[in-house]
């Protein structure tokens, strides 16, 4: 049982995909700055990952291994498709301010990656599982962003307000630093640095 | 006429610069901006392969794709956005190979400054994003070609400027925690900042 909870929680803590292993991060930094779609997009890229790992998996001792890229990006596509009209479908709003960057889920290193180097060697549960946990990981970090810069950039999270505004009678003045994508590269380097001090401890 | 061209491509390199105003291709741009030499190489191969693959898919979504494109063959009522990201996805893979093939044959002092670069770029999300933002955008052909090559100068000069500040601070004494990754994001944020002011614009 520890083995699968070990693959389930690496990559949450240990091997981060954004804080430590720097990959993913394009679709990271344009969708942080309000909470909401931040949340609608982790579970998009959990969804594409762990399913495309399962479906990689399954298929890879018959994927012969000179087109196996271009296998790997069909399955992963056709998934990201299927993630994109079902949120087209139930949450328009929401896939109106993602724009491209549901899209953008197919070249995101983190789906690649983890085929890559997980999938095409592991049976498609435990591929299934380290997708997972991937996927968590990415979500982690986002989450923690978006609250941060939701919170500071405009005194609300979710919508409801936290701090409240000068425009509303309030304090607070709403810090335009924080709705600025450029604020994350500035976090990020915060997150790098904590995430090697909990990996260090752990070991 | 020419007019709306040179704004489109000014606009594509300055004021949506891929890489700084909408952090796209940031694994690359991080991870092959240390030398000059390699990020002027893979900045070349970015602007070949936008150049080709932004009007090719917008060729494909204008006569193929879009709701009722397909009127020429008789289908005026058929939709076929939804299958977009798969074929935008196969025409750059394919378009990729077709351009290593082909520079390996007839351009091979081309083909070994870039070799390398090359297969890397299908996975680079800035060449995916520039074909989902030219379909957001609506542009037509002529304008594509515009933007496809705008997009890639401006990512090409964006990767150029970060590797010459980089090999600049090589040899600088700076605390643990700055060196390698940290800095570099710092760096990254200040140079989004600098593009920034480019936003006020008017063209």
């Amino acid at each position: 049982m520890s083995k699968y909870s070990e693959i389930l929680f690496r990559p949450v803590f240990k091997e981060n995909p954004i804080a430590l292993q720097m990959l993913g991060i394009c679709s990271a930094l344009a969708v942080t700055s309000k909470l909401y779609p931040t949340l609608i997009m982790c579970v998009a890229l959990t969804v594409t990952v762990s399913l495309s790992n399962f479906f990689i998996s399954m298929i890879r001792n018959i994927t012969p291994s000179n087109i196996r890229i271009i296998v790997q990006m069909t399955i992963i596509s056709s998934l990201v498709i299927l993630v994109d009209q079902a949120l087209k479908a139930y949450d328009y709003e929401t896939s109106k301010t993602l724009s491209v960057f549901v899209g953008l889920i197919i070249t995101n290193c983190i789906v690649m990656g983890r085929a890559e180097a997980f999938a095409m060697q592991n049976p498609p549960g435990v591929s299934f599982l380290d997708g997972f946990g991937n996927g968590l990981g990415y979500s982690v970090i986002l989450i923690i962003l978006g609250t941060i810069r939701e919170l500071f950039g405009t005194g609300t999270i979710l919508e409801y307000e936290v701090f409240p505004l000068v425009q509303n009678g309030g304090w607070y003045v709403p810090n335009n630093f924080f709705s600025s994508t450029s604020s994350f590269l500035h976090f990020n380097w915060f997150n790098n640095m904590g995430f090697k001090g909990m990996a260090k401890r752990s070991d | 006429m020419i007019e709306n061209y040179l704004n489109i491509f000014i606009n594509a390199i300055f004021i949506e610069n891929l890489a700084l105003s909408v952090f796209l291709g940031m694994c690359t741009f991080i991870a092959i901006s240390k030398k000059i030499e390699a990020a002027i190489g893979l900045g070349i191969a970015v602007i070949v392969v936008l150049a080709i693959t932004v009007p090719i898919n917008n060729l494909i979504y204008n006569y193929i794709l879009r709701d009722g494109a397909l009127a020429w063959a008789g289908l005026s009522d058929v939709d076929l956005s939804f299958v977009g990201l798969i074929s935008y996805i196969g025409v750059i893979a394919a378009c990729v190979q077709i351009l290593e093939m082909f520079l390996d044959k007839y351009v091979p002092v081309l083909y070994n400054a870039l070799g390398i670069f090359l297969p890397l770029i299908t996975v680079n999300c800035a060449i995916l994003g520039a074909s989902l933002f030219m379909v957001e955008k609506d542009l037509y052909f002529g304008e594509s070609v515009a933007y496809g090559l705008g997009a890639g100068v401006g990512w090409a000069l964006a990767i150029t400027i970060l590797a010459g500040i980089r090999e600049k601070l090589k040899y600088s004494d700076m605390p643990e925690g700055l060196q390698g990754l940290g800095s570099t994001f710092i760096i990254v944020g200040l140079m989004s900042f600098g593009f920034m002011s480019f936003g006020g614009i008017i063209l």
